[in-house]
């Protein structure tokens, strides 16, 4: 067992596929002799060399589109896209070329390759490099998307991602990059499409994923301490597929529903899953579905804006209070 | 930059049996885009984009290719795959959408694409095959394998950011792909002096760090000589070139698309006298590999055959609708599974005035 920091367990991941399979290969801006601009991906190139582990010019469209040539004629590419708000750069590599190609051709053509990004707030980037865009994703049929929030399910639903026929978009937050968590050695490989209890409480479910995950727990400890409430958290992880049977069966043991997202409000991830549970948990529910969310404006810098946009504990809290009593 | 361009009255360079193989799939291509040009405009199909006037670019820089290697196409080179032996009923049943289409009704007609010959579809999206050809070129790199790859666009194409961002990238990497630029002279109604203020689009290879060749494209035996040259030389591993192929849309873009809105028909008229067809069986005739009968008896042949598999494409029912679920993803999620048994409790929905 080893402690990792989230952003060591990127590569760590990396390197567990790379190694196993000689067909993955690793693509885009500053990964290499850089180590990755969050510094996620140091000591690939000197492991796994250039052919494998390949510097590119800064040209996001070229970079997914040589990703998807190369998974269309047998390579399994990781390809990494240094901020998520620069998927509008190549979205229509993503949106257009990389969800339908499976479809269009009926089977023919399958794109098993995984799109890395830093996704999220924290970093006082403002609102072109700080954005939560994993609902854009989720909008897509075809994509696969994943987000998790500790070093463990980093190591474990990136070996995944790696192996799945399907492509997926796999949301690292860069807000958690510094986080650590325990890692057992040795091969890990978790599954696509499932959540995680990561507190069982009696009171209310609440939702969350990514950086509010861990935003969720300590909301939760304050509950229980200062209001007697008891919370279960569920780490949504994966976006799509989604686990529904989880966060129904959580719903339903508490009544109660609060989803906390980082996606500015209209159609973030949660109205889905309101959405969801309202249809097939309304006789379960005690009191109406609640979401907590940024809200709908860009990301500013400054370090009070950014932190009083994003859902707080705080907010989170006295959300939940005011409408679990 | 430089220019290639077949020498008139030259032996020919290229074998007869090839030169012969290469009439008869343009003569096929211009008989079977005149037949689905008529069939759209009497509603048998919802559209279509033929290649008229573009056979040689078509046929003949395919042609240069080996079986192995993969096409990224744009619009005008669904006739490849035809060329690289994929039978003509299922590649008609894309254009109608029908349940003999391998790719079950899910592309836009003139869209087709088969990996049993190595040629994906046609990106709608203008410009967006070019990185990924740029892609696959990489992977055969990475895999050790001398597949080569050929990325078509039209001149229009050559004006998007995913045309400069492949570029870019082939000359950074120079992987084994060989660029194939059809300058039909209009983009849809921009003409190629509006498209770009460049003197050639070959000329903007020089920019990326490669070559860039411009050939006459309605001249078959000169796109294949300067496409050939351009594949050898990717495949011994010396890197990308741009070729363009300079040739004219007789036709419409499409047909959705009516051209005397905004072309003169004197410059078409023009293109006409330089059709590729009748310039490549005046050449053939002259050099003694062909007569007049032959090419009688050729028309006559290639007529029944489109005609023939017409009729049988035409036969085929709808795609099942329950298959408009399948291969979004490896398998399908819950989700899907759900919205197919929604979908087949309710009564078909059919487009107005189909047989019930």
């Amino acid at each position: 067992m080893a402690e990792l920091t989230y952003r060591d367990a990127v590569a760590a991941g990396i390197a567990q596929e790379m190694a196993r399979d000689e067909s993955v290969v690793f693509l885009g801006e500053d990964i290499g002799a850089a180590g990755g601009v969050f510094k996620t991906t140091l000591g690939l190139l000197e492991r796994f060399g250039p052919r494998r582990v390949r510097d590119t010019p800064i040209s996001e469209q070229a970079i997914i589109g040589a990703a998807m040539g190369a998974a269309m004629t047998g390579l399994r590419p990781i390809a990494e896209i240094m901020f998520s708000d620069f998927f509008a750069v190549c979205w229509d590599m993503i949106a257009n070329e990389i969800a339908k190609t499976r479809y269009m051709t009926a089977g023919q053509i399958a794109l098993p390759l995984v799109i890395r990004t830093a996704n999220g707030y924290g970093s006082r980037f403002g609102a072109q490099h700080s954005q939560s865009v994993e609902n854009w994703a989720m909008a897509i049929p075809g994509l696969k998307v994943v987000a998790p929030s500790t070093p463990l399910d980093v190591k474990g639903l990136l070996a995944a991602a790696v192996r799945d026929p399907d492509p997926v978009i796999f949301f690292e937050h860069k807000g958690l990059y510094s986080t650590k968590g325990e890692v057992p050695d040795g091969e890990i490989v978790d599954r696509l499409g499932t959540a995680k209890v990561v507190r069982q409480g009696e009171d209310v479910t609440i939702v969350a994923l990514a950086a509010m995950v861990p935003k969720s727990l300590q909301a939760a400890e304050r509950l229980a301490a200062e209001d007697g409430i008891s919370a279960t958290v569920v780490d949504v992880r994966s976006l799509v597929p989604l686990d529904t049977k989880t966060i129904f069966e959580e719903v339903r043991k508490t009544g109660r529903l609060y989803t906390v997202e980082e996606n500015p409000r209209l159609c973030g991830w949660g109205a889905e899953i309101a959405s969801l549970v309202a249809e097939e948990c309304f006789y379960d529910l005690d009191g109406p579905i609640v979401r907590i969310t940024t809200p709908h404006v860009p990301l500013p810098a400054a370090d009070l804006l950014e932190d009083n946009a994003v859902p707080t504990v705080d907010r989170i809290v006295e959300t939940v209070r005011r409408n679990a009593g | 930059m430089r220019t290639a361009k077949s020498i008139e009255g030259a032996p020919p360079r290229v074998a007869p049996e090839l030169l012969l193989r290469l009439y008869r799939e343009m003569l096929r291509l211009r008989t079977l885009d005149e037949r689905m040009m008529t069939l759209q405009r009497q509603g048998r199909v919802g559209f279509y984009g033929a290649c008229t006037g573009q056979e040689a670019s078509t046929i003949a820089s395919a042609a240069a290719l080996e079986p192995g290697d993969w096409i990224f196409p744009a619009l005008r080179e669904g006739g490849a795959m035809l060329l690289r032996g994929f039978p003509l009923v299922p590649y008609l049943c894309q254009i109608f959408g029908n349940a003999g289409d391998e790719t079950k009704g899910r592309q836009m007609p003139s869209h087709m694409a088969s990996k049993s010959v190595n040629q994906v579809s046609w990106s709608s999206c203008i410009g967006s095959q070019l990185p990924q050809a740029v892609g696959a070129a990489m992977a055969a790199r990475i895999k050790g394998d001398k597949t080569v790859v050929a990325a078509y666009m039209g001149d229009g194409a050559t004006s998007s950011a995913d045309f400069h961002v492949a570029m870019n990238f082939a000359g950074v990497f120079k992987p084994p792909v060989v660029f194939v630029c059809q300058n039909n002279h209009w983009a849809i109604s921009i003409p190629t002096q509006k498209q770009t203020a460049s003197e050639s689009i070959a000329v903007k290879a020089v920019a990326y760090g490669f070559e860039g060749i411009k050939v006459d494209g309605n001249d078959a035996e000169a796109v294949y000589g300067a496409v050939k040259a351009a594949v050898d030389r990717a495949r011994a591993g010396q890197g990308p070139t741009l070729v363009e192929c300079e040739t004219y849309r007789i036709g419409a873009h499409s047909s959705s698309d009516d051209p005397t809105r905004y072309r003169d028909e004197r410059e078409v008229e023009i293109w006409r006298k330089r059709d590729p067809i009748e310039a490549f069986r005046t050449r053939l005739v002259a050099a003694g590999l062909w007569t007049e009968a032959k090419d009688e008896e050729l028309r006559e042949k290639l007529a029944g055959e489109v005609n023939e598999a017409i009729a049988e494409a035409e036969k085929k029912p709808d795609p099942p609708r329950e298959t408009l679920f399948e291969d979004v993803y490896s398998s399908p999620p819950w989700f899907l599974r759900e919205e197919r048994e929604e979908m087949l409790a309710v009564p078909k929905a059919r487009r107005p005035g189909a047989a019930q």
